[in-house]
């Protein structure tokens, strides 16, 4: 996407007008946007968050650190970052399969093939456990196959995957989806012009154009698997140390009125979410190195 | 622009194939077992189910609350991604890395912490009490549980598409003369639509489901606070799982023809912007 | 992508752990029960731990699963595989029966005491020093008066909370038509209807909503020495409701994973000395005379009343009050 022959073209001070000026917002306006924008997050992100870890410090560091490394605890983080895992890793490869169909080719019911992909949204948790319940269940539809097979889903590992990576489903294709469409095949085709094969077009060219939405849609992905009560409360069967993910454990705690360890181990959560958050920061850094070792010294009027 | 697509790249067979059987195996065979189920009752019982007062009582605050929220985010979300995109500040980093917190924090987490701060005793609810505006245990309250669960769709869908903005585009507009208001209207705004929309509609459709974080600060009274979930769980306390799934199937047909609404506006502008 | 060797290496770290818990020699018994249980189980699991070791030289581990009693009977019949069932209401393993047909339907007979080693009641937690002055059940209905009780739709305790107030209306007015007065206008008096009997507790006690707060007698208690013993006191109401959290050996269940024996010496436990001690501990009303007699002040003496004397047993309950288009949800039709 570089037109940059364009500027030459085209002389700016033939308008009379600061190009550099009229690229961005007046001071003002900038200042109010950033002050509404913090404002909202205020009142709806920060001050929620700001009781959760208030809550789970109230007792202090040491509560905090005997609550995430108690016996329970630990096992309900391994089941999370388990099922987190598999989810994040199915969801991307499907994630990006689907987009490259949906937005590379003209097929009919594209509309509906999207809908049905943001179907599992839609669906109350409670509803995505239940169908499980009623696939697997022992008196679901295959539930006496199971039985018979000594197989268990529901009530276990599989069941939790399965829940977690169907509450999952939609976010890297939909994220996906926007930007492709967006950036359009130009470049993809030019370098199928120029012989490349598909898999080298990928690599080469779609996977850099996208890797901003690729990266926001695992963030996502990953940030709601491992935080995914509803649904996985209704397959997991609670048993503590077996089946508890950490936002199951969470509830437990809670209902004990423990309220500092379930906080704690539900800002525990957040922070593991940010990890990632961490990983994107980094790409962020490298990927700004690269900019600037490049020639165009223009970007920078971008954000002054 | 479209009609080239058609045909040149390859890799149509594989990744169609892969998308419609993940599709199948993961989404349209479990949900078809919902309906499978909510068809076991007959046409008239269904009925009875689903258009029951306190059923519709509670799709009405579902769906109402959904929409309201979902519209909350894509204004201040649109704001956020712009802010976090385009301007410096000190924190920023920070403010962009807590944008997906309403993700991990676990649901009744959520909604533990927002009843505890809007109830009467809380940080922001004894301020709000004394001015007469109740949220905790009334549909403001819903509001609220739902806007904040929402809140990273809009901004996270929105932001990579304005990281990818071709700033040459702007500068073409300025240098052409244009001011500030008529390169961000002609020029940036419409290439936003499709993510903004889907931002729109992503935040509306989980929202409308949403049952851990709202339980806690609706208050779950019949006919005024009740949720549409509430009710689903209700109907399995009493083990009656085809009612059950009949309030689960009319949900899902609603938001299905919805989102479809939605899709189908955004390919129209899509094809606009491509013009 | 780099965040998945930290993940990775995370997995690797945590699965010995795993391992380490599949020893050999080992019989496991899984105990799914209703909310208010995890204290109680928590101690009585240990000390049946410990004595079937000193008895038959086997460690037994008890894996525990607590969630509401409605919900955990149905996980039960979708095949959550418990040896034991220790339930809030004897409705719930009725239901069992009933449909997974997992234990045989006369089950409750099998123990003594109608399958029930243990009882609470319903009692009232109010603020300390009462400033409201309630007394009993006809405090509730008076205008100003803010009650805290769970919703009887989701929530087994909020049904007992249910019965006990209409109990008491039936025994004063002796007309099933001024119970329903009395009840329809006691939940007038309520603002939350939480979805469980542990979140009416924090709505109470923890966000400060409401006057009074009907609760189970141990949750009381428990809410009372966890919570604040300085800013709220119980209050015992004239009459209540004995309820009655039956437990019963999943007979089906136990076979297959081998557990028969150990399971019905599980449930049989609930009732020796020492059983009746850890019970009586946790503020559940025990059986035995000599624990009774050991923890006679901690209970006072209410006069209770039976849902099967009152109210002719659960099925009969369920159906009347609390199936769709019951009388709790006739309470709430719109224009009345």
């Amino acid at each position: 996407m570089s037109n940059e022959n364009q500027e030459v073209i085209i002389n700016p001070r033939q308008s009379g007008y600061d190009p550099t000026r009229a690229l961005t917002e007046p001071p003002m306006v900038r200042f109010i946007l950033i002050a509404l924008s913090l404002l909202f997050l205020g009142l709806f992100l920060f001050v929620p968050l700001a009781v959760v870890f208030a809550t789970a410090l109230e007792k202090g560091i040491q509560a905090y650190g005997e609550a995430v490394l108690e016996r329970d605890a630990l096992s309900a983080i391994r089941l999370t970052l388990l099922t987190t895992f598999i989810s994040v890793v199915l969801n991307t490869l499907f994630g990006v399969a689907s987009a490259w169909a949906i937005t590379r080719f003209q097929f009919p019911g594209k509309n509906i093939l999207i809908t049905l992909i943001d179907l599992p949204f839609t669906v109350s948790p409670v509803v995505s456990g239940l169908v499980f319940v009623l696939l697997f269940g022992l008196q679901g539809y295959f539930g006496h196959w199971l039985a018979d097979h000594n197989l268990k889903v529901i009530f276990a590992t599989p069941g939790i995957v399965l829940a977690t990576v169907f509450i999952t489903f939609p976010f890297i294709s939909r994220e996906l989806i926007p930007l492709m469409q967006e950036q359009g095949p130009e470049e993809e085709e030019a370098g199928m012009v120029l012989g490349a094969s598909g898999w080298q077009i990928f690599w080469k060219v779609t996977l850099p154009n996208i890797k901003w939405g690729l990266l926001y849609g695992i963030i996502l992905c990953n940030a709601r698997a491992m935080g995914e009560f509803g649904a996985v409360s209704v397959v997991s069967g609670h048993i503590r140390g077996l089946t508890n993910t950490m936002p199951l454990h969470v509830e437990i705690l809670y209902n004990e009125y423990n309220f500092t360890a379930a906080f704690a181990v539900a800002s525990l959560l957040a922070f593991l979410a940010l990890l990632t958050l961490v990983a994107k920061a980094f790409i962020e850094t490298h990927a700004q190195d690269e900019k600037i070792a490049l020639p165009p010294a223009h970007e920078q009027s971008r954000t002054p | 622009m479209k009609l080239k697509s058609t045909g040149v790249l390859p890799g149509f067979g594989l990744t169609m194939g892969f998308t419609v059987t993940y599709l199948c195996l993961i989404v349209l065979i479990p949900l078809g077992a919902l309906i499978l189920k909510a068809t076991s009752l007959s046409w008239g019982q269904f009925l009875d189910t689903v258009t029951s007062p306190r059923v519709l009582a509670s799709y009405r605050l579902s769906f109402g609350a959904a929409f309201i929220g979902a519209l909350i985010n894509s204004i201040f979300g649109f704001m956020v991604a712009w802010v976090l995109v385009r301007y410096e500040f000190p924190g920023k980093r920070l403010v962009d890395a807590m944008v997906d917190l309403p993700f991990a924090l676990p649901t009744a987490v959520a909604g533990i912490a927002l009843t505890a701060l809007y109830t009467t005793n809380g940080w922001l609810g004894r301020w709000l009490e004394p001015l007469g505006i109740h949220v905790a245990f009334t549909p403001l309250g819903v509001i609220v549980a739902v806007t904040f669960i929402g809140l990273p769709f809009v901004v996270r869908t929105l932001q990579p598409v304005l990281e990818s903005l071709d700033p040459e585009m702007e500068k073409a507009a300025v240098s052409l003369g244009a001011n500030r208001w008529y390169t961000l209207s002609r020029v940036v705004f419409p290439s936003l639509v499709p993510a903004w929309i889907t931002g729109f509609s992503l935040a509306f459709a989980r929202a409308v489901g949403e049952y851990g974080s709202v339980i806690f600060i609706s208050g779950n009274m019949p006919m005024k606070t009740e949720i549409a979930p509430l009710l689903i769980i209700t109907k399995l306390e009493q083990y009656d799982y085809a009612g059950a799934t009949a309030i689960a199937v009319v949900m899902l047909v609603v938001s299905f023809f919805l989102l479809l609404g939605v899709n189908w506006l955004q390919a129209r502008t899509g094809r606009h912007r491509a013009t | 992508m780099k965040k998945y060797t930290w993940l990775l290496s995370l997995l690797l770290l945590f699965t010995p752990l795993s391992f380490s818990l599949a020893e050999t020699g080992k019989v496991t018994l899984l105990n799914v029960s209703y909310d208010p249980t995890r204290e109680l189980y928590q101690d009585f699991d240990a000390a049946f731990a410990k004595y079937w070791k000193a008895k038959t030289g086997q460690d037994v581990e008890i894996n525990l699963s607590n969630g509401g009693s409605g919900k955990q009977a149905r996980a039960i019949i979708d095949g959550l595989e418990a040896d034991v069932a220790t339930l809030g209401l004897a409705y719930d393993i009725d239901v069992i029966a009933e449909r997974a047909k997992l234990l045989p339907e006369d089950w409750q007979k099998r123990l003594p005491d109608h399958s029930t080693p243990y009882t609470s009641t319903i009692v009232f937690l109010v603020h300390k020093g009462n400033p409201k002055g309630i007394k009993d059940w006809g405090d509730l209905v008076k205008p100003g008066v803010s009650v805290i009780t769970p919703n009887p739709k989701t929530s087994g305790g909020a049904r007992w909370n249910f019965l006990a107030a209409w109990g008491y209306a039936l025994q004063k007015y002796k007309s099933e038509e001024k119970a329903r007065e009395f009840v329809t206008s006691l939940y007038k008096n309520v603002p939350v209807l939480d979805s469980g009997a542990r979140g009416s507790t924090t709505t109470f006690v923890q966000r400060g909503v409401g006057d009074v707060l009907i609760a189970w007698e141990n949750e009381a208690f428990l809410a009372v020495n966890e919570l604040g013993k300085d800013q709220f006191e119980i209050v015992d109401p004239s009459v209540s409701i004995l309820a009655e959290p039956p437990v019963a050996l999943v007979d089906k269940v136990a076979a297959k994973h081998g557990t028969t024996e150990v399971a019905q010496a599980y449930l049989q436990y609930l009732y020796s000395a020492e059983g009746q001690d850890i019970i009586a501990k946790n503020y559940y009303r025990p059986h035995s005379k000599s624990a009774t007699a050991k923890y006679a002040k901690r209970f006072s003496k209410i006069k209770l009343f039976t849902i099967d004397k009152v109210f002719g047993g659960w099925k009969k309950a369920q159906q009347a009050f609390f199936a769709d288009n019951g009388v709790f949800d006739q309470i709430y039709l719109p224009g009345k």
